[in-house]
């Protein structure tokens, strides 16, 4: 095994990548830009809308009310809400998201509430619909409040102490460190983005060093050259894998970055209500670090099976249509680590990439399972060895080097 | 010196079954000679060429390069030998000088020999204008000097051509022809195919003639005019390759 060959090799491969636009983009630019564009626009357009609704001033329209000004006259004047005049179309109009919701007065409510049961306060409104729903939670909030002050009255008359109301107290507080937390949000994306950014990385490379160098017309000059093709083949597949890394390590610099400095500019303000705590979003350079390890025998796996397929093609384009089919593949187990409740088993952790995505997942919340850890880590390479085995089989043959 | 032994090449093919694409193919090419092997699209020219210059490996027979067997050595084959076609391209990103050091390291020449030998080439081939231009930027002129002086680089003693001249203009394929003629003059062995009669005439010591993947005759062009009672190359061709020949379906 001749290390300098596969560095000559190497370094021309490399050069050459250094000179292509294209990997440029897909190696240094994509992963760059992504995060902080994507998160960006996410919690830009998050934040403007939540914020629009809860700054919104809710129509809502009251209903049977007319023998109970009381608690008509209550509600006109609570300042989170806007009841409009009523009419008959009253439900077309939350259909139609003229208003927001509806509130129904039960008949004689005062009277009856007077003699202690007054039946119910129905609220209408357009389920799943955020602004009626903030609408809904705002009378919601109001009745409560109502319904508390009418038994403090009633304490009150019998003499009787208003704590009674009230015989303990409810809060909630996030003990949560703050990189837990930011890991138990963003876990499951990053674990996602680290094998689309993996793949994409390698994608351009393994095509141009295999179907482009058949569609070139270099496949045959380089052929003719002393070095062997073991040493051939693993020093362009040096070079896809440098490629699939660097994408990887840029990706978690990018995340690590953009998450911090959205912590702290105040975006995520308008998500949240005066005086809760912010979520965490912001990721120590520890889980980055440790994404990282895991990426280097995914993009192996990456860089060999992707280098094989596409040798296989003559051109480009031939290449292309070959591997996008995959991309559905690498898809569906990246996004099942995503969902809620797909955690961790012995089983799932030797299911190639399905493991790494719920490892990612677990190293970013600061999780260290060392048997799991091991586990996926062996259970990768070989995989990836696989893969670059028959990478290098596959450029002995002739067939594939010379398909016609 | 090329002395080839029975070389055989099949392939397989889905629809027409096992092709012979080189049948028993055997002949000897001295140093200082340019052994022209002639024959239609689809004879076993390339193929033929291929396996001795180690791209492709032999179904049966072998053949050797300089003392290197083909089949056991085919590295030390490729470090005796120069191979130029027209499906040899260039790295597009690579300068011209970037592509011929890639070429002389990878045939492990040290640094200072890589440097004075490209400097001589560079210089003989006049290639100091566009030394530093990337290979997509070359004219074809261009592109075939940087393709020659990548052959060259690691001054091999035996040369191998493929249809060096096919789709050339005319200046072009001159310089390439001088240049076959040149390394002959300088004592190397030199093969090439092509199905060109005038270059044939023009450079050939010995001819063999192909066809269905088999050498149906050889000799120099004196002897081949005395065997056939023709003088036109041509003729001659026609006249070996005629009652062996089927159009390629």
């Amino acid at each position: 095994m001749s290390l300098r060959n596969i560095g000559i090799v190497y370094r021309k491969e490399l050069t050459e990548a250094l000179r292509d636009r294209r990997t440029l983009i897909t190696t240094f630019l994509v992963p760059l830009l992504m995060i902080p564009v994507l998160g960006a626009g996410f919690t830009g357009v998050m934040s403007a809308v939540i914020g629009n609704a809860k700054k919104e001033k809710p129509k809502i329209m009251i209903i049977g009310s007319e023998d109970s000004p009381g608690v008509v006259d209550a509600l006109r004047t609570n300042p989170k809400i806007n009841a409009v005049p009523t009419s008959g179309d009253w439900k077309n109009l939350v259909v139609d998201k003229k208003i927001r919701a509806a509130v129904e007065i039960p008949p004689d409510f005062q009277t009856e509430l007077a003699k202690g049961q007054a039946g119910t306060v129905k609220i209408y409104i357009y389920g799943g619909e955020m602004k009626s729903e903030f609408a809904a939670a705002n009378i919601e909030s109001f009745l409560k409040e109502y319904r508390d002050s009418v038994v403090t009255e009633r304490l009150v008359t019998n003499h009787l102490p208003g704590e009674l109301l009230k015989p303990f107290a409810v809060r909630r507080q996030n003990i949560a460190p703050p990189e837990k937390e930011a890991g138990a949000i963003l876990g499951g994306i990053i674990a996602y983005m680290l094998i689309l950014m993996c793949l994409n990385g390698a994608m351009h490379p393994a095509i141009d060093l295999t179907a482009g160098e058949k569609e070139r017309g270099t496949m045959e000059t380089i052929l003719s050259s002393p070095v062997s093709r073991t040493h051939l083949v693993l020093g362009k597949f040096l070079l896809v894998m440098t490629a699939s890394l660097v994408t990887a390590v840029l990706l978690m610099f990018s995340v690590s970055v953009s998450s911090t400095v959205l912590q702290k500019s105040g975006a995520l303000n308008q998500m949240v209500d005066e005086g809760e705590p912010l979520p965490q979003l912001s990721l120590g350079p520890a889980a980055a670090a440790s994404v990282i390890v895991m990426a280097i025998p995914l993009s192996v796996l990456f860089s060999a099976g992707l280098f094989t397929i596409a040798l296989f093609a003559k051109s480009h384009k031939e290449a292309q249509s070959y591997i996008a089919p995959l991309m559905f593949l690498v898809v569906i187990p990246a996004i099942s680590a995503m969902l809620p409740g797909v955690e961790l088993t012995p089983k799932l952790a030797v299911v190639p990439l399905l493991n790494v995505s719920l490892l990612c997942k677990e190293l970013i919340t600061g999780e260290y399972h060392w048997n799991y850890i091991i586990l996926i880590f062996v259970s990768t390479c070989v995989y990836a060895a696989g893969a670059l085995y028959l990478a290098v089989k596959m450029f002995q043959r002739e067939s594939v080097l010379f398909r016609s | 010196m090329i002395e080839a032994v029975n070389l055989s090449k099949t392939f397989q093919d889905k629809k027409r079954g096992e092709i012979r694409a080189v049948d028993s193919v055997s002949f000897a090419c001295r140093p200082g000679e340019i052994y022209g092997l002639l024959g239609a699209n689809g004879a076993g020219k390339t193929t033929t060429l291929r396996m001795l210059a180690t791209i492709l490996e032999p179904t049966s027979g072998t053949a050797r390069l300089c003392g290197h067997d083909i089949v056991e050595h085919p590295e030390r084959v490729r470090k005796h030998c120069g191979f130029l076609s027209t499906a040899t391209a260039l790295y597009p990103r690579l300068t011209a000088q970037e592509m011929v050091e890639y070429f002389g390291r990878l045939n492990g020449l040290d640094a200072t020999t890589l440097k004075k030998r490209i400097d001589e080439i560079f210089d003989r081939l006049d290639m100091n204008g566009f030394r530093d231009r990337r290979c997509d930027k070359l004219s074809t002129g261009m592109k075939q000097k940087t393709s020659i002086a990548r052959t060259l680089i690691h001054d091999p003693p035996v040369m191998i051509f493929d249809e060096p001249t096919l789709g050339l203009d005319i200046m072009t394929a001159r310089t390439i022809i001088e240049f076959i003629r040149e390394c002959r003059d300088r004592g190397k062995t030199v093969i090439f195919s092509t199905h060109v009669m005038r270059e044939v005439e023009k450079l050939c010591d010995t001819i063999g003639i192909i066809q269905n993947g088999q050498l149906l005759a050889e000799g120099t062009i004196e002897q081949l005019r005395q065997r056939h009672g023709v003088n036109d190359m041509e003729e001659i061709f026609v006249k070996i390759v005629t009652p062996h020949y089927q159009e390629a379906v």
